[in-house]
């Protein structure tokens, strides 16, 4: 019997750069970011080293949760709620007492619900033990996004969530296609979701000297692969794909974005934060996924980077992508949507899987803004600035994690 | 309507998301307000809140309607 194939047939995202599938993809093409100094409506941050971030625009929760039900929910779980439903729209999928068994959900995200738990934290120390909410815990926890679409939809297939800090989303997706291929399901709704930057969030990332200080230009902020990069900028949303078993897409007449062909997974075991030597561990881990794949390195048209913008990870992510592709290396483009949106930890590779996916669809390389002066020891091609217009058959996109934990997605033109 | 019986009924507006001509003497929190049960300890709490009452696990079990709340916080004021 040959291998199930899985298909991409639908796309959310709630986004930095907006959170409607076209209004988001716009933007990327336009080299717009979404990065932002934080409003006093999320916390007063005046005291804290950074101040800027990646929060949400143009997401309303009333579009999709009815008001009594989202204080009993993080905001982490409003966006992976959010792009979920856009994602199951936008595939047109229909789920029916036939189905519903076939249909699973696996939606990650890298902390869950930060600032619910910090919120009843300061609850009960000031009142103590009993005014700690009946909702804590459904509010705050990490597969509660997978839980609430399958009451939402009526999908009674496999639930659940993986947490791999920044490869959460990739490593969601690359599994759910697992079990498509495997047969526990039909249709998988599949991505991450994240909501960061709350007090201990950015403040915890910031004591790491993780995050990008350019508070005076945030814009400006998150610049991979530039000689003036000094960190990443913490993002907020959610990116969902609907991934579908070929031959029932077919039969229900979808719409089919592209085929996702690879998936390859690996480890560092190097070091808590710190990317492993001459990026041998992401090297490896595109391997995988050309392997899973059947491609060779030449088949790569366009490298969707984890590209975060700090100083160690870009460089590390260049001499990765030599290692893996070999001389293909300096003929592939490669370019960082993060450079726009900033880093959304577990829901970043979903929401560039997503963009990698429309770069199929349209034949258009998303650019890497703020490539001013490009760090002479990053030389490869990260289609600078300005969105190309190219042939895009296969598209990979990355994402490395804190534990030296890594994921690669492979998509090809159908 | 008094001032306890106003100040109930908004609680279980707010808490429950429900409207106000909804909510009846008679009204039982989960069979007629769509409440479950974990909505319902969040209500006694915000009832705590408002009222500056403590009420024991064994007394909220038995506040079902909007007249048990009322008759308990009027029994306590009291």
């Amino acid at each position: 019997m040959s291998k199930r194939r899985v298909v991409v047939t639908g796309l959310g995202i709630v986004s930095p750069v907006g959170s409607k599938l076209e209004t988001a993809w716009d933007n990327i093409k336009a080299g717009r970011s979404g990065i932002n100094r934080i409003s006093s409506d999320l916390f007063d941050a005046s005291a804290f080293s950074v101040r800027i971030a990646g929060n949400v625009k143009g997401f309303n929760a009333d579009d999709y949760i009815k008001p009594k039900d989202q204080k009993k929910m993080d905001k982490f779980i409003h966006y992976g709620i959010g792009a979920g439903v856009e994602a199951i729209r936008d595939s047109g999928l229909e789920v029916t007492e036939e189905n519903a068994e076939r249909i699973g959900v696996l939606m990650g995200s890298g902390i869950g619900g930060l600032d619910t738990i910090e919120r009843n934290y300061a609850t009960f120390l000031n009142g103590g033990p009993r005014k700690i909410s009946p909702f804590f815990v459904p509010a705050s926890i990490i597969n509660m996004v997978a839980g609430n679409l399958s009451i939402m939809f009526g999908l009674k297939g496999p639930n659940m969530s993986i947490v791999s800090a920044c490869a959460t989303a990739t490593h969601s997706i690359g599994d759910a296609a697992r079990m498509i291929v495997y047969g526990d399901a039909d249709v998988m709704i599949a991505g991450g979701s994240e909501m960061g930057s709350t007090p201990l969030g950015i403040g915890g990332f910031a004591a790491a000297r993780a995050l990008s200080t350019r508070n005076d230009d945030p814009e400006a902020a998150s610049r991979p692969w530039d000689v003036d990069r000094d960190g990443f900028v913490l993002g907020d949303g959610g990116g969902v794909l609907v991934l579908e078993e070929y031959e029932f897409a077919k039969k229900r007449g979808a719409r089919i974005y592209c085929e996702l062909v690879g998936y390859g997974m690996s480890s560092d075991a190097y070091h808590m934060t710190t990317p492993s030597e001459g990026g041998e561990g992401a090297a490896r881990c595109m391997v995988n996924a050309m392997k899973d794949a059947g491609l060779n390195a030449a088949d790569v048209d366009y490298v969707n980077a984890h590209g975060t913008s700090t100083p160690a990870g870009d460089k590390a992510e260049t001499m990765a992508v030599k290692r893996a592709l070999g001389d293909h290396a300096y003929k592939v483009a490669v370019s960082s949507t993060k450079s726009m949106t900033g880093h959304l930890l577990g829901a970043a590779g979903g929401i560039e899987a997503v963009f990698s996916v429309l770069a199929i669809r349209d034949q258009i390389l998303p650019p890497t803004i703020n490539m001013d002066n490009q760090d002479p020891e990053c030389d490869l091609d990260y289609v600078p600035n300005i969105a190309r217009e190219t042939a895009v058959n296969v598209a990979m996109s990355n994402s490395f994690g804190f534990g030296g934990t890594n994921g690669t997605l492979i998509f090809k033109k159908i | 309507m008094s001032d306890i019986e106003e100040r109930v009924k908004k609680i279980v507006v707010e808490q429950l998301g429900v409207d106000e001509a909804e909510v009846t003497y008679l009204s039982s929190f989960i069979d007629d307000l769509g409440a479950d049960s974990l909505d319902t300890v969040e209500l006694v709490m915000a009832l705590e809140e408002e009222f500056g009452a403590e009420i024991p696990d064994e007394d909220a079990e038995k506040i079902t309607t909007v007249q048990a709340a009322i008759d308990y916080i009027k029994a306590q004021q009291g």
